[in-house]
């Protein structure tokens, strides 16, 4: 299969990937491709026009002031999983990324791709959200910074313009974070992922956060789960009980041939509590 | 509207005018002739058309052959050195790495970053490495011996 006609432009920046996408009708981006282009294999998208932001300069750094990195959108999830900045400040990021599809789709996909597709099924939309990520894209309008939390909005939606570009992510350093997932057999794409942060003050659990994809159109916070963590000691029927809550953060789970809607919720509970676990265990 | 695509195969410089839904994996097959590289799934997942595109495993199925341009793309056919077979071919040979064939030169090329990352790979390792390939004859048996050893070996 191949996918149908369209025009292809190559942008030298983010200026003219912009302007590109301004003018030129029904117009998408691509970077690494590997959400885009299998939908244009399968007619499920027919763009008019390829933009393609795959070789814009200085879009790939990653960069760490100590308390957040600074990961510029083209970086691949090979890049991110073996980066040394990421692996020591937020083993999380490193080890979602690492968890995305097999070593082909990593060298290929990047973190900008994957955040501006939004599937259900992808490892960071989670990640970002427990780690109060923000978003920076660059529009006609010029550059804002999005929170996760207001960036992901339905499925396969996001709050970015049809003209903007995501240029960065800046994700804030934490030691006590874990990203679990029931990988599907054959796509790898999450089934359920959770990823839990855990912060701790003299044994007590003083921060949480858990993010969930694969349960619902978006990825979700589950802060009920979270918030009955809070203020006691991260023991084992602490994490059960706060893991049972998990279902507040679900309107509507969705099923599919694999999976049903109220077996992916069940699964998002027992991810919790193992995710919560191993983050608790690295907190301390 | 066509564009000019140029890219060195296996040590060797060339030049297309391709359609832009081009994909690497047809032009590698129908314009440079070498169709080692099979199709297996066109949905991304059996691998067995990876390539390497500037030394990585890539799916040459879902790169468009207008992104390949200016990288230096090696195919299972630029493997074997004058001297012979690469060490993974010859251990897959070796090994009995294969059954019907089809899912073999994606599994060697995958192999070659496994062990490029990792020389002294694992049975794990190599198992976990092969996510992205996928073999419906084997079991991956003989597959993941054939690397294991190729790597015990110093590849």
């Amino acid at each position: 299969m191949f996918p149908s006609q369209f025009d292809y432009h190559r942008a030298a920046s983010v200026a003219e990937a912009v302007e590109l996408l301004s003018s030129l009708p029904d117009a998408k981006l691509v970077a690494g491709g590997h959400s885009l282009i299998p939908a244009m294999k399968l007619r499920a998208a027919q763009p008019a026009a390829l933009v393609d932001i795959g070789r814009i300069p200085g879009l790939s750094d990653i960069s760490s002031d100590g308390d957040s990195l600074v990961i510029g959108a083209l970086a691949t999830h090979t890049s991110v999983a073996d980066a040394a900045a990421v692996r020591g400040g937020c083993p999380m990021l490193a080890e979602t990324a690492a968890a995305i599809g097999d070593i082909q789709v990593r060298n290929r996909g990047t973190i900008g791709g994957s955040l501006a597709h939004a599937d259900p099924g992808a490892d960071y939309p989670a990640a970002m959200l427990a780690l109060g990520a923000e978003v920076t894209a660059v529009g006609a309008g010029g550059e804002r910074t999005i929170a996760a939390s207001d960036f992901f909005v339905d499925i396969l939606t996001t709050a970015l313009a049809d003209n903007e570009v995501i240029t960065s992510v800046r994700v804030p350093c934490a030691a006590g974070g874990a990203y679990l997932k029931h990988r599907h057999p054959a796509s790898s794409y999450a089934v359920v992922g959770v990823a839990a942060c855990v912060g701790l003050d003299g044994g007590d659990v003083a921060s949480c956060a858990i993010g969930i994809n694969g349960v619902t159109g978006k990825a979700v916070l589950a802060d009920a789960a979270a918030a009955a963590l809070c203020g006691g000691p991260a023991s084992a029927d602490r994490i059960a009980a706060a893991a049972a809550c998990v279902g507040d953060a679900f309107d509507e789970p969705l099923g599919d041939l694999y999976a049903s809607g109220e077996f992916r919720a069940h699964l998002a509970g027992v991810y919790t509590k193992r995710a919560l676990a191993v983050a608790a265990a690295r907190a301390g | 509207m066509r564009h000019r695509v140029c890219l060195t195969v296996n040590g060797k410089a060339e030049e297309f005018d391709v359609e832009p839904r081009l994909l690497l994996c047809h032009l590698l097959r129908a314009y440079v002739g070498l169709t080692g590289t099979n199709i297996g799934c066109d949905t991304s997942q059996c691998g067995s058309c990876t390539v390497l595109m500037d030394g990585k495993a890539v799916k040459s199925c879902t790169v468009l052959a207008v992104q390949a341009d200016g990288c230096e793309v090696t195919t299972i056919e630029g493997l074997a050195g004058a001297d012979g077979l690469h060490p993974i071919q010859q251990s897959f040979w070796d090994n009995h790495g294969l059954q019907c064939g089809f899912c073999t030169p994606g599994m060697i090329m995958t192999a070659v970053e496994i062990l490029d990352r990792s020389p002294g790979a694992t049975d794990a390792d190599v198992r976990h490495g092969l996510e992205g390939n996928i073999c419906r004859c084997t079991g991956y048996e003989n597959i993941v011996k054939s690397i294991v050893a190729a790597g015990a070996r110093g590849n």
